[in-house]
């Protein structure tokens, strides 16, 4: 029987699950995340596999999330030195590429760049042709000056992706089949700036993601994993293939979330509602619609950098497992500091001095914990009006935070996941403001990992169309019909392929013969 | 005179987000521009309007076109350059500096961009005071300054002089051109002497954007507060945005979002009509501000503008209006600004009158 494990890297806890072909869940563990991550992997993978009893000749998909490359923008280590070209002359000469960096990230990338004649319209017409003599000589000039990888960024290539991908043969045709080339329009949408950024995060963390992408394929196999593909799990809660994400691994960025969204998802077969993922230092809170976590609307940066990604959108309050509770004069602290993973140290329970949220909820006796190390009677002297406040306070935290999140006054379900969960006393569940009900699906605490192992293949378009010779919504069905075949092409089942977002945003001050639409399309990996 | 660097523009441009009253396009390019330019030319000069001589002659810049576009096909930066010699040459002697003719949105930061690229000053004034969507809609033209002779440019070096009757037909000749030019094109135009220039603007615009944006961004404890103190305006609802209805309407982005009252404004409603910018306040079924009054979006907490294509289901906001220039309150002005132009059958009532009432 086909299995796949999926394989969550948090701070503290390293999980992993295996799942089959009906997506039931066949086992799960926790490990201790260590510090080069790639050892914690392979002890959940030899963990997992060896208490399941599965074959590792079964398995015929990992999946997981990394962090790598985020870590690597923002302490600005071992990056790629990229060289940038814009092809755009003579548009956008007024502000030049890489000038929204923060000044040590634009060193850091080796401030490389130039911008050649070329590029299109909104409606797809040339602003001029390809200067491809111009582009050989930038190619040829880069290597010169030691760029390691480029990165290509065309005015409304997400509109016409021509000279991007003629510029890539070109670049080949110079600097070798396999020189690293970053198209922009494999990554960010409509906004130059914005898709031009993360075409150069993206050229400046390959040798990052390759290295880390080896390792993992390392580890697999190590673990026995012999028949199974890597996956890597994408900011928007879907799978790339790793010769993809070798590619493209700036779409790593932030997947993390997302997971622990689509995993709450998948556990309660609920397809909007609320999740609030509880941790040890973070709650995050966020929105699931049509079986996908929301996604932001506004800027995302990475870095320092402002990107056009396209994010979950998420409320994080200081307020966890280990968060730490404080006694003021008139009132109770809620964090945002905490113990974190210290709390077995540090916790009032644990014999250590610090009041953390779960000392509160232990001492009110709404949580157990199976701990030997734990003696209630250490709790005996805290104060039962303190105590019943500190609850009140993180209710009270969690239920604005769902409240911001949603939509309508409607009342929605809550779906808690996440260990630190047993802060919030189930006696509360049915009283939460503005909430119809909590769910907290059995296995709430490998949301996460259970999210990468479920995640679907994807297909994304965003594009204007000029309504001159067609119909609005003509044009709406072209955009969705061509975000399935990306989905297709991307690798899912054809049949389980499903349009999961439409957008559509008329162009503002202009007479109205263009929109902007955006299509998304999911559906399952095709194995 | 006075210099701005670029700490100045970035506040500016949070300013103009706030005059922009949810339209007139993100001014974060405009910006990027200008402090691009800035970096390789120096500050910009900054002249109050008394410093320009009578017979001078000011050259306002602008972009028209669909912010859409813009944000993906930057300007070339120096398609001014062109304008301003054709202009000059048209008006027998050199401008001494460009303006802006739109305080909100990015059509306040573009002119800083040409003003530091072609190093010249800039006059601390506009057209507006806020942001509108046509070219007729400005101060000038109420005082019967002609739009035209107008320049529009392209990045691609494709020039357009335009002499039209009116200025109601510059506003379409020109917007339809700027279909054909891709979307976007630099424009030069209402072209006045330093005399038209203190009679027929909205003075000290510049430095009240710059600093809206630097109480937004210094005072932590309470940004809109402050900022509503220093403009005169008034906090008209606070609440949650539970609905944002858009539809598309002859190529503007017509729609309404709701709010749900919070704190003090527990149980009451609160309407917003836009139609690229905010249109229309109705509270609990009552008008409580409209154009040209200035109605904007505050995000909550820290008090940044949100625009109306920002504007999504679960925002915490405040809306504050803002009265508009003086010069917006005459009958004429209210016949090309006021609440019947955009559609909505009711009588213009100053936010002060409204706000007393309550």
């Amino acid at each position: 029987m086909p299995l796949r494990i999926g394989i969550d890297v948090g701070g503290t806890h390293t999980d992993a699950v295996i799942l089959d072909e009906k997506n039931n869940l066949v086992y799960a563990v926790k490990t201790q995340t260590t510090p080069d991550v790639t050892t914690g992997i392979l002890n959940a993978l030899r963990d997992v596999l060896k208490g399941s009893d599965v074959d590792p000749e079964e398995i015929q998909a990992a999946m997981l999330g990394t962090t790598h490359c985020t870590n690597a923008i923002v302490e600005r280590k071992r990056l790629n030195r990229v060289g940038v070209i814009r092809i755009a002359k003579p548009a956008t000469l007024a502000i030049k590429p890489l000038r929204a960096f923060p000044a040590d990230l634009r060193e850091a990338v080796g401030n490389l760049w130039t911008i050649i004649s070329g590029g299109h319209e909104y409606d797809g017409r040339e602003i001029a042709p390809l200067d491809e003599k111009e582009l050989r000589e930038a190619a040829r000039k880069m290597r010169e000056q030691k760029a390691e990888t480029i990165a290509i960024c065309s005015v409304f290539s997400p509109v016409s992706t021509d000279h991007e991908k003629r510029a890539a043969e070109i670049i080949a045709e110079e600097l070798g089949q396999n020189f690293p080339v970053t198209l922009s329009h494999e990554i960010g949408s409509i906004g130059l700036l914005e898709r031009e950024s993360a075409a150069i995060l993206n050229a400046a963390v390959i040798s990052i993601a390759e290295a880390a992408i080896s390792a993992f394929e390392n580890a697999m196999r190590e673990a026995g994993l012999n028949k199974a593909k890597l996956y890597l799990t994408q900011n928007d809660g879907t799978l790339m293939s790793a010769d993809y994400a070798r590619k493209y691994p700036i779409r790593t960025v932030a997947s993390g979330p997302t997971n622990s969204i689509r995993g709450a998802a998948h556990l309660t077969q609920l397809q909007d509602g609320i999740v609030v993922d509880i941790g040890g230092t973070t709650t995050l809170v966020g929105a699931l619609v049509r079986g996908f976590p929301r996604e932001s609307a506004v800027a995302v940066e990475i870095g320092g950098v402002r990107t056009n990604f396209r994010m979950p959108d998420l409320i994080a309050i200081g307020c966890g497992g280990g968060t730490i509770v404080r006694k003021t004069d008139s009132d109770v602290e809620i964090g945002p500091q905490s113990v974190g993973y210290d709390i077995v140290r540090k916790g009032l329970a644990w014999g250590g001095d610090t009041i953390t949220t779960t000392d509160v909820a232990l001492a009110l006796g709404y949580a157990k914990i199976e701990d030997p190390r734990i003696d209630l009677n250490r709790l005996k002297n805290l104060d039962g009006n303190f105590l019943t406040r500190a609850v009140s306070k993180i209710i009270s935290l969690v239920e604005n935070s769902i409240d911001k999140m949603k939509t309508s006054p409607e009342p929605l379900p809550v779906v808690l996941v996440g260990g630190g969960g047993i802060i919030i006393p189930p006696s509360h569940y049915d009283k939460l403001k503005g909430v119809s009900r909590v769910i907290r699906p059995e296995h709430f605490q490998f949301a996460n990992a259970i999210g990468a192992a479920i995640a679907q293949v994807s297909g994304e378009i965003d594009r204007i169309f000029t309504l001159d010779h067609m119909s609005r919504d003509e044009a709406i069905k072209q955009a969705k019909e061509m975000a399935i075949q990306e989905a297709i092409r991307a690798g899912a089942k054809p049949d389980t392929v499903q349009v999961v977002e439409v957008d559509e945003i008329p162009l503002a001050y202009l007479p109205g013969n263009a929109i902007r639409i955006r299509v998304k399309a999911a559906g399952a990996l095709s194995m | 005179m006075r210099l701005l660097d670029e700490r100045a523009v970035e506040d500016i441009a949070i300013g103009a987000a706030v005059l922009g009253t949810g339209g007139g396009g993100d001014p974060y390019i405009g910006k990027l521009m200008a402090i691009d330019a800035i970096s390789e030319h120096g500050p910009i000069k900054l002249l109050s309007p008394e410093e320009v001589s009578d017979d001078d002659l000011v050259i306002p810049t602008a972009m028209m076109g669909a912010p859409t576009v813009i944000i993906e096909k930057i300007p070339r930066g120096d398609e001014a350059l062109e304008a301003f010699r054709i202009l000059e040459k048209r008006f027998g002697k050199k401008a001494v500096a460009t303006m802006s003719i739109e305080a909100g949105g990015i059509n306040s930061t573009i002119p800083l961009a040409v003003a530091a690229r072609l190093g010249v000053p800039i006059v601390d004034c506009d057209g507006m005071g806020r942001a509108f969507p046509e070219i007729q809609m400005v101060v000038p033209h109420l005082y019967g300054v002609k739009a035209t002779p107008m320049i529009m440019v392209d990045e691609k070096g494709n020039l357009v002089m335009l002499d039209t009757i009116d200025n109601i037909w510059t506003e379409r000749i020109s917007r339809a051109a700027t279909v054909v030019m891709g979307g976007s094109a630099v424009i030069a135009l209402y072209t006045m002497t330093g005399k038209q220039i203190k009679e027929a603007t909205v003075h000290g615009s510049i430095t009240m954007a710059e600093t809206i944006g630097r109480i937004l961004r210094e005072n932590k404890k309470n940004p809109i507060q402050a900022m509503l103190e220093y403009v005169k305006g008034y906090e008209i609802f606070r609440g949650k945005i539970v609905d944002v209805m858009r539809r598309t309407v002859a190529g503007f982005a017509r729609g309404e979002a709701r709010f749900e009252g919070i704190d003090e404004y527990s149980g009451h409603e609160l309407l917003i009509r836009f139609q690229n910018e905010n249109l229309v306040a109705i509270r609990d079924g009552e008008i409580v501000a409209s154009v040209p009054d200035l109605i904007t979006v505050l995000e909550a907490e820290t008090g940044q503008p949100i625009t109306t294509e920002g504007l999504r289901y679960g925002y915490r906001a405040v809306v504050v209006g803002i009265p508009c220039n003086p010069k917006w309150r005459t009958p004429k002005a209210l016949e090309v600004v006021g609440p019947r132009y955009f559609g909505y059958d009711i009588d213009y009532i100053p936010i002060e009158e409204r706000m007393c009432k309550r």
